[in-house]
């Protein structure tokens, strides 16, 4: 299984914090977010704003990523800490 | 010997003693440079304060990258970051950012590369909380353009 985490106003959006999803079919983060998309449509727009980061085992990534197994992968908005 | 302190918490910290941390038993220091982010008022003063977001695990491990660039771009000693979460006041202390070195310039350019680094790559989200209501703030182009100069 593959542990997705959303943050922020992004958390708020789709009122979830964090899904587990199977890790068939999947090869990178971008395989992801195409899955989240497909199985909730409601969340495509939320999903799709292209401001979006992510990160794989809580190290900043990119959609390309390879994604295996037992990763925790977190989908999040621009940060504003400080 | 390099030495890391990152802390994220709701508890408030004391720069006096964090100062002093720095400097104390360390006869290599002799500079120590600090930034404190406080929460600040709005024009319209209608904003009661901020929630502060983070991703616990992360958010730690983010600073502590940030941090060891920092020392392998300049002389440090060493480096406190300090950053609160939760519910936080006007007038309330965000973070606090503090390095020592030998000398004041490595001191000076780290304790601005790690704020610049931490305002663009550390996983927080700030809420601001009005008496109308709450809005998540936007990230800003001149904090991701200021990261870039370094």
């Amino acid at each position: 299984m593959i542990k997705v985490c959303f943050f922020a106003s992004l958390r708020e959006t789709l009122e979830t914090s964090s899904i587990s999803l199977s890790a068939t079919g999947v090869n990178c983060v971008a395989d992801i977010v195409a899955h989240l998309i497909n199985e909730n449509p409601a969340w495509h727009d939320a999903l799709s704003q292209p401001n979006l980061l992510v990160a794989v085992n809580q190290v900043h990534a990119t959609a390309d990523q390879p994604v295996n197994d037992g990763d925790e992968v977190a989908i999040f908005p621009p940060v504003t800490g400080g | 010997m390099m030495a890391f302190t990152v802390v994220v918490s709701e508890a408030d910290f004391d720069p006096a003693t964090l100062l002093n941390q720095l400097h104390e038993d360390s006869p290599k220091v002799g500079a120590v440079a600090s930034f404190i982010g406080v929460v600040r008022g709005d024009a319209t003063g209608t904003l009661q304060g901020l929630h502060i977001e983070h991703y616990p695990g992360m958010t730690e491990a983010e600073i502590e990258r940030i941090a060891r660039q920092a020392a392998e771009r300049w002389p440090i000693e060493s480096v406190q970051v300090y950053h609160r979460v939760g519910r936080l006041l006007l007038g309330e202390r965000i973070v606090w950012v503090a390095v020592s070195a030998a000398h004041r310039g490595a001191s000076f350019a780290a304790c601005e590369f790690v704020m610049d680094y931490l305002k663009t790559r550390a996983t927080f989200w700030k809420k601001e909380c009005f008496i109308e209501g709450d809005r998540w703030v936007e990230q800003r182009q001149s904090d991701l353009d200021k990261a870039e100069t370094w």
